[in-house]
């Protein structure tokens, strides 16, 4: 199975384990037998939409997989895939861009 | 709830927020999560957003955040929350902060009015994400060295 890292705020949710064995043959496997044997992670990284948060990064070895195939990138069983928040935020903006959304890196 | 920190933590983190000004200062509380939430020391960062963004978005990349987790493991202690500041406006969660907030952490935010820091408060997200709740911050007295 791979081993999945598990982030410091979310350690409450995963019984306090830093990290998890998940099976899976994708990351998008993967994140479902996570979320699986942690239900209550799930509402912390997807949105109401089914949509992984956008400050969820998912690294296999030292690869974003927003650089390789996203979800869909394949994992060996020795596959070690971290999960890190990008941090953010900022003060209230009166008046939003035109499309009223904020750039997401 | 009640967050525990030195007067001279809360001064290292009023100068982060001064020196940022007029863009905002960011950086991550370390410290134990035990019977007191307590917060031993900072890990400031620069702010990785674009130039035209930092007066009022704050951004800090996976590569800082490992980072600062192999600083707080070097000292024995746990990533607790972030830190950051608000350039001329008040001290309160916006809903871009609470869009992008971590359960569990910490968000100690400071007002830095005209350069000068004037105030940090410190918040937590509440288990729904629906809002962010205000814990107390208990500023403790300077420890001899």
């Amino acid at each position: 199975m791979a081993t999945l890292k598990i982030p410091t705020p979310l350690r409450s949710y995963t019984n306090g384990l830093a990290e998890v064995s998940v099976r899976g043959a994708s990351i998008a496997e993967a994140m479902a037998d996570l979320t699986q044997k942690f239900p209550a992670l799930k509402p912390h990284l997807y949105s109401g939409d089914g949509e992984l948060r956008p400050f969820v990064n998912l690294f296999v070895g030292e690869n974003n997989i927003k650089d390789l195939q996203g979800l869909d990138t394949p994992l060996d069983e020795n596959a070690r895939v971290i999960l890190i928040p990008s941090i953010a935020g900022g003060k209230e903006i009166k008046h939003e861009g035109h499309n009223g959304h904020e750039g997401r890196k | 709830m009640t967050l525990r920190l030195s007067k001279d933590v809360l001064s290292q983190i009023h100068l982060h927020g001064e020196q940022a000004y007029p863009e905002e200062g960011a950086g991550f509380l370390l410290g134990a999560d035990e019977a007191e939430r307590v917060v031993q020391a900072i890990f400031p960062l620069s702010n990785s957003r674009e130039d035209a963004a930092r007066h009022n978005r704050y951004l800090i990349t996976p590569q800082d955040y490992l980072k600062a987790e192999m600083e707080a493991d070097r000292l024995n202690l746990s990533l607790i929350g972030v830190f950051h500041s608000h350039p001329d406006h008040p001290n309160r969660p916006s809903e871009f902060d609470r869009e992008w907030a971590q359960p569990f952490f910490s968000y100690i935010i400071t007002s830095v009015q005209s350069g000068k820091a004037v105030e940090s408060r410190s918040w937590r997200l509440i288990e729904d994400r629906s809002q962010f709740v205000e814990e107390k911050i208990h500023i403790t007295s300077p420890v001899s060295p």
